[in-house]
């Protein structure tokens, strides 16, 4: 394998690892505030179609960003009245909405372009197009430092870019803020915020907004971005990575990076190698795709490193008894 | 400020005509209430007396249905927990209302940042804990994470984050019941300290010795009503524990001297420890005998509940219990079918929690524990539910249960009728040994003396009967000996015929009585 | 203390409530994608129902969904959500390949139990490592039950592509089972009764042997001690334990039973419609089997109720979809508010019913 191959594999790694971050750190704070959400997919899938058809029809990217954006706000503000206003079951709520994403996308698209359930492709400003950094031509001929810099670190679009600074962001807004002190507690011990005299049911809500703003970003990008529109199920279980990411990453944003990077690397192989050989052992691809659960269930098991989920994760608050 | 009560000054405190209900069950019936500033006052009742449902309405934290709070004198809907705040509130809940994983100075703001950002609000309440610490020998590590702090500091965080938010008014609900004896001295010595220093306390406790040391005045609740307000220096333990027991109709049970047999039950050294460390039962040691009813009497939460959880399985202990003779394992995994097997029927405290399922019908709940008797099972796949179906109608009809509705679910039975049905489940067996907690809390009179007669029935019927009430009156009037226990130990050990409440009432309060 | 609502409420009209909204949702989305939702009904009636060609399919759909279903109304009972219905089902279908493969069988009647084993057993071993961390770790079932199914995907995705694809195929599937392992489908079940049944439709003797499991698990849950055990550990955890149930032991027969079940639908749509094991053969009804639970109230007769019903809107979309402009995928929609509206919003529903009868009660005394 040679350098340039490494570069290539760690490049494709970036993007591949990009929603599935965006979806993770979105899951993180929906989860931190005791809001348990397995409906990232369908808020992506939301978003990817409507990101995708809204940049189509106006030819703006931004105008897409904006509707996927707003339609994955409406299956989390879905999901948000379903656990937090009538107190029911998040993870029957969170089901629903894979399946209400996966339906109506596809009888959406079918009505709006007869394309057999899929978008027209994206062209010209209707995409995130990539963005060379500074220098980024100039620096190439130095040895290892530039194909780096030039190959791996620029020439991504804006969402993955977006998606790395999130991660000082989210850590920043959740450990250095009033904000996120809140949003933390709510998610241990909602009586403790409730008895401090703060609104258990508007610290929840919040979290599931912004929840479902980097849903919608994680979509616009897959449909905008990493490819160039919208087809059926074009999410392919990466909310469920996503989710496997945030548990492997126990809650924590700089973790949920490492987790998304090593899942997107795992997809990133398993792209490009059917088989991989390891002195004699072939690993068949199949192993790449189902990693990321098997460390997820040996995470769960507590036998490497525990993972504790918030402690009141998936009860509704119910204050009188 | 002077520490006593001034006859002129306007209360701290004002309740008036306090009502709230949840559902059917009244928790608080017209209640009024004054404390005076710079006083020490407890409030003692029973368990589900109404006393923590009280206190939360004062904190905001439950809405009263009736009735009008005045704080300084100036009225106040207090209509959530941040107005009780602003109103100089603090409350210590007896279940702490903390982030584990957050540290000390990050629970105390919590709710009372000073900005967006956390930096300065962290940086001004390290100073204050400084300050707090230093005036009320109130000592926390300021950045330890709460999950590993012991409960005694985990109730100074608690304090703490009341003072930070300048309550004038701290009342705290139950806070020794998980304390150790040297944590509550010095709680107690910082409570003193509060008072010297203008601060008005209230004391929720069931704890007659802790009102008797520290409070200046004291009211008694009973059954959801406050039945009277005393000043501690003019009243007594005694006449205090007669105030919360309550005086019922007496019921005069006609029963025979007994005529205890063999040792049916011998307890020996047997302990058990929560799940938060704290050893609820210290070493107990007792015996019952066959055609023996032993009364357990003591204040709720001295390790009653814990006694009858290792001995019906549903709790580990450790120490030696036998059951004529055989020793019983107390690591059993099934062992609440090894109790069973053993020969102990045990009627739950909590029936509603443990001794049925609410939505199973009464037949189903006939048979909860004995389901796996051959007289259950038709072949040896399936359950004969039209035999218990019958046998529950017979036994419905015997213990007078109404409706005598075998598909009806327990739920829909009154308190008295869930217990009989309960009752009939564990005595219709013939255990050698029966446990029982609390018979006929939430029963209806005529019921009592129901369950009364059926109990000494069952005594004379040659079993031997461990019997835990807090009701000092059914202690006395069934049992053939008494043990009271306090603190997770047997104080000591009377006849009835050789004692009454007030000698009772002492020794419930960890006061008199040698140890057994 | 006496109920808000009676009995037939919260059995009937509560779900009668909430699936006339999911209903009257999907008409308006029907609506709004310009189509008419009243015929469209009728279509999808005379495609699901309107020959026997079409109940074929609708009892072949509905097969899967009461085995699915009532995999995830057996977790129910024991307050386990069963999320992996669909993984269990996958590696049921395995279990069938491998037993219609691996002997040269003479006759179905010999074949089908072996491979109905064969399927319970792998579904029941999918669910069982999940259960067992559920059990004694306190793993989050939902969580790693849906990790099991997409570990279980990638599993078959091998098996099928590197060892058990016939050599020389292109097709990521085993080769096609022997004769002797091939059902009798209702066509051939009713001609001996001289009742004429389409001989293409898919619908196969499975369907009675669902039927045969909706008794089952009528009785295991009903009528045996396990069943007994099953719904006092579900109802209330502390009174198990009171009554020396041990919450281990529960949690694993419960899904073991549910993993079995979910398993067994690989001999309808494997053995008895496909054939051969292929790539993606559940096709979701692994997840449709939490809408057939949660609407048929986790009893066995609602769930061949809701199952019937799921098997006519699957049956009736696929027929919209071909003479109409709307896709099949409006069936996904309308799984998708069956699920909001009866499991996640039903306080929605049941907050002002409730009131609504309290106030008829107050009025009436």
């Amino acid at each position: 394998m040679d350098f340039a191959t490494v570069l290539q594999i760690l490049d494709s790694t970036v993007r591949l690892a990009t929603p599935l971050l965006l979806a993770c750190l979105a899951g993180l704070f929906s989860e931190r505030a005791g809001i348990f959400d397995i409906g990232l997919e369908g808020k992506m899938l939301a978003s990817a179609f409507f990101s995708a058809a809204v940049a189509a029809v106006t030819g703006s990217v931004w105008l897409g960003l904006g509707a996927g954006i707003a339609a994955s706000l409406v299956m989390a503000a879905i999901h948000g009245a379903a656990s937090i206003s009538f107190r029911g079951n998040q993870l029957i709520s969170g089901v629903a909405i894979n399946f209400l994403a996966a339906g109506l996308t596809v009888v959406i698209a079918q009505t709006w372009f007869s394309q057999g359930g899929r978008t027209p492709s994206l062209i010209g400003a209707a995409r995130f197009e990539p963005i060379t950094l500074p220098l980024a031509e100039t620096l190439q001929p130095v040895p290892i430092l530039g194909p780096i810099y030039h190959e791996l670190i620029s020439g991504h679009t804006l969402p993955v870019y977006l998606a790395f600074a999130l991660v000082p962001v989210s850590w920043w807004v959740l450990y250095h803020t009033r904000f996120g002190l809140r949003l933390r507690a709510v998610g241990e011990s909602p009586e403790a915020l409730d008895t401090a005299g703060v609104s258990v049911v508007a610290t929840r809500y919040a979290a599931v907004a912004i929840c479902g703003v980097l849903c919608g970003i994680a979509g616009a990008y897959l449909a905008t971005a990493l490819q160039a529109g919208f087809v059926k199920d074009m999410t392919a279980g990466r909310g469920f990575i996503a989710l496997a990411a945030l548990i492997f990453a126990k809650w924590r944003p700089w973790q949920a990076l490492g987790a998304t990077l090593l899942f997107g690397f795992l997809q990133a192989i398993a792209l490009r190698y059917q088989n991989i050989d390891l002195g004699g052992v072939v690993v068949p691809v199949q192993v790449m795709d189902a990693l990321p659960y098997v460390l997820t269930v040996v995470i769960l098991a507590g036998f490497v490193g525990r993972a504790i989920p918030p402690r009141a994760g998936g009860e509704p608050y119910v204050k009188e008894r | 400020m002077a520490g006593a009560a001034g006859g002129q000054r306007v209360p701290a405190i004002e309740l008036r005509g306090i009502s709230k209900a949840f559902g059917p069950v009244q928790a608080n019936r017209d209640i009024s209430l004054t404390v005076m500033p710079g006083t020490i006052h407890g409030i003692v009742g029973e368990n589900g007396a109404g006393k923590s449902t009280l206190m939360s309405i004062l904190y905001g934290f439950y809405k009263a249905d009736a009735g009008e709070i005045r704080i300084g004198g100036q009225p106040n809907q207090i209509s959530d927990s941040q107005a009780a705040i602003r109103a100089g509130i603090g409350m210590v809940f007896q279940h702490f209302k903390l982030v584990e994983p957050f540290s000390v100075l990050e629970n105390v703001i919590l709710g009372v940042e000073d900005g967006r950002l956390l930096r300065p609000s962290l940086a001004r309440a390290r100073g204050a804990l400084k300050r707090l610490a230093e005036d009320y020998e109130l000592h926390v590590d300021p950045d330890a994470r709460i999950e590993d702090l012991g409960v005694g500091m985990k109730q100074r965080v608690e304090i703490l984050k009341a003072l930070y938010r300048q309550a004038d008014i701290l009342i705290l609900d139950e806070p020794t019941g998980v304390l150790t004896p040297a944590e509550a001295d010095h709680l107690f010595r910082i409570l003193e300290n509060l008072k010297s220093q203008g601060k008005t306390i209230i004391l929720i406790t069931h704890k007659l010795r802790e009102i008797m040391a520290i409070t200046d005045t004291v009211s008694v609740m009973r059954r959801g009503q406050m039945v009277a307000t005393l000043e501690t220096a003019q009243t007594s333990p005694g006449e205090l524990a007669e105030l919360m027991v309550g005086r019922k109709v007496l019921l005069h049970m006609d029963k025979k001297p007994a005529a205890p047999g063999r040792t049916v039950l011998a307890v020996e050294n047997l302990r058990v420890t929560d799940i938060d460390g704290v050893e609820r039962l210290r070493g107990v040691s007792l015996s019952v005998r066959a055609g023996e009813i032993l009364g357990i009497a003591g204040v709720a939460g001295n390790g009653q509940s814990q006694l009858l959880g290792v001995l019906g399985g549903t709790l580990r202990g450790s120490g030696t219990v036998r059951i004529e003779g055989r020793e019983i394992d107390l690591a059993a995994r099934d062992a609440g079918q090894s109790r069973r097997a053993a020969g102990i029927a045990h009627v739950p405290e909590d029936r509603q929690r443990e001794g049925l399922v609410m939505e199973f019908l009464a037949w189903e709940n006939m048979i909860f524990g004995y389901h796996h008797d051959p007289a259950c099972q038709r072949n040896r796949a399936l359950m004969d539910n039209a035999a218990i179906r019958a046998m529950t109608a017979e036994r419905m009809a015997r213990f007078d249960v109404r409706p005598p509705d075998p598909d009806l679910p327990a739920r829909s039975f009154s308190g008295g009728n869930q217990q009989k049905i309960v009752l009939a489940r564990e005595i219709e067996r013939n255990p050698a040994l029966l446990i029982v907690g609390q018979p006929t809390r939430g029963v209806d009179i005529g019921a009592i003396e129901f369950i009364h007669q059926r109990l000494i029935a069952l005594r004379d019927a040659g079993a031997a009967i461990l019997l835990v009430s807090v009701e000092l009156d059914e202690i006395l009037s069934l049992s053939d000996r008494i043990a009271v226990m306090f603190d997770g130990r047997i104080m000591g050990e009377r006849r009835p015929e050789e004692t009454d409440e007030k000698d009772l009432g002492l020794m419930m309060a960890g006061m008199r009585g040698k140890a057994a | 203390m006496r109920d808000a609502m009676p009995k037939w409420a919260d059995l009937v009209l509560i779900p009668l409530v909430s699936l006339v909204l999911a209903f009257g949702l999907s008409a308006l989305v029907i609506l709004a994608i310009g189509e008419d939702p009243v015929a469209a009904v009728r279509m999808m009636v005379s495609g699901a129902l309107g020959s026997t060609y079409a109940w074929g399919y609708t009892l072949y759909y509905a097969t899967n969904f009461i085995f699915t279903g009532l995999a995830v109304a057996v977790a129910f009972q024991a307050r386990l959500f069963n999320i992996g219905g669909e993984g269990q089902a996958m590696l049921g279908g395995l279990g069938v390949a491998l037993i219609c493969l691996s002997l040269p069988w003479p006759h179905w009647a010999l074949a089908l139990p072996a491979a109905a084993l064969g399927a319970a057993l792998f579904g029941a071993a999918w669910a069982a490592v999940p259960a067992w961390l559920q059990a004694t770790r306190g793993s989050h079932i939902v969580i790693t039950t849906i990790m099991f199914n997409f570990i279980a995907a990638a599993v078959l995705n091998y098996l099928l592509v590197n060892v058990m694809r016939p050599i020389g195929s292109m097709d990521p599937a085993t080769a096609k089972f022997p004769s002797g392992t091939h059902l009798p489908s209702l066509h051939d079940l009713l001609a001996p009764f001289g009742i004429a049944f389409s001989r293409a439709a898919p619908a196969n003797i499975t369907f009675l042997i669902a039927i045969a499991a909706c008794v089952l698990v009528w009785l295991i849950v009903w009528r045996t001690r396990l069943g007994y055990e099953i719904r006092a550990y579900g109802q209330s955890e502390p009174a198990a334990i009171y009554a020396g149930i041990r919450p281990v032991r529960i949690v694993m027969a419960a899904m073991l039973i549910s993993g079995a079940l979910a398993g067994l639908m690989a001999v309808n749509n494997v053995m008895g419609e496909a054939e051969r094991l292929v790539l993606n053969a559940v096709e979701g009804a692994g997840f449709i089997g939490i809408a057939v639970a949660l609407m048929g109230r986790s009893h066995p007769f609602g769930v061949f109720l809701a199952a019937l019903l799921f098997g006519f809107l699957y049956q009736g979309g696929a027929e919209l979809a071909l003479w109409t402009d709307i896709p099949r995928e409006l069936i996904v929609v309308i799984q998708a508010l069956v699920i909001l509206f009866t499991g996640a919003l039903d306080n929605m529903v049941r907050m002002p019913l409730e009131r609504l009868f309290l106030a008829l009660r107050r009025g009436r005394a």
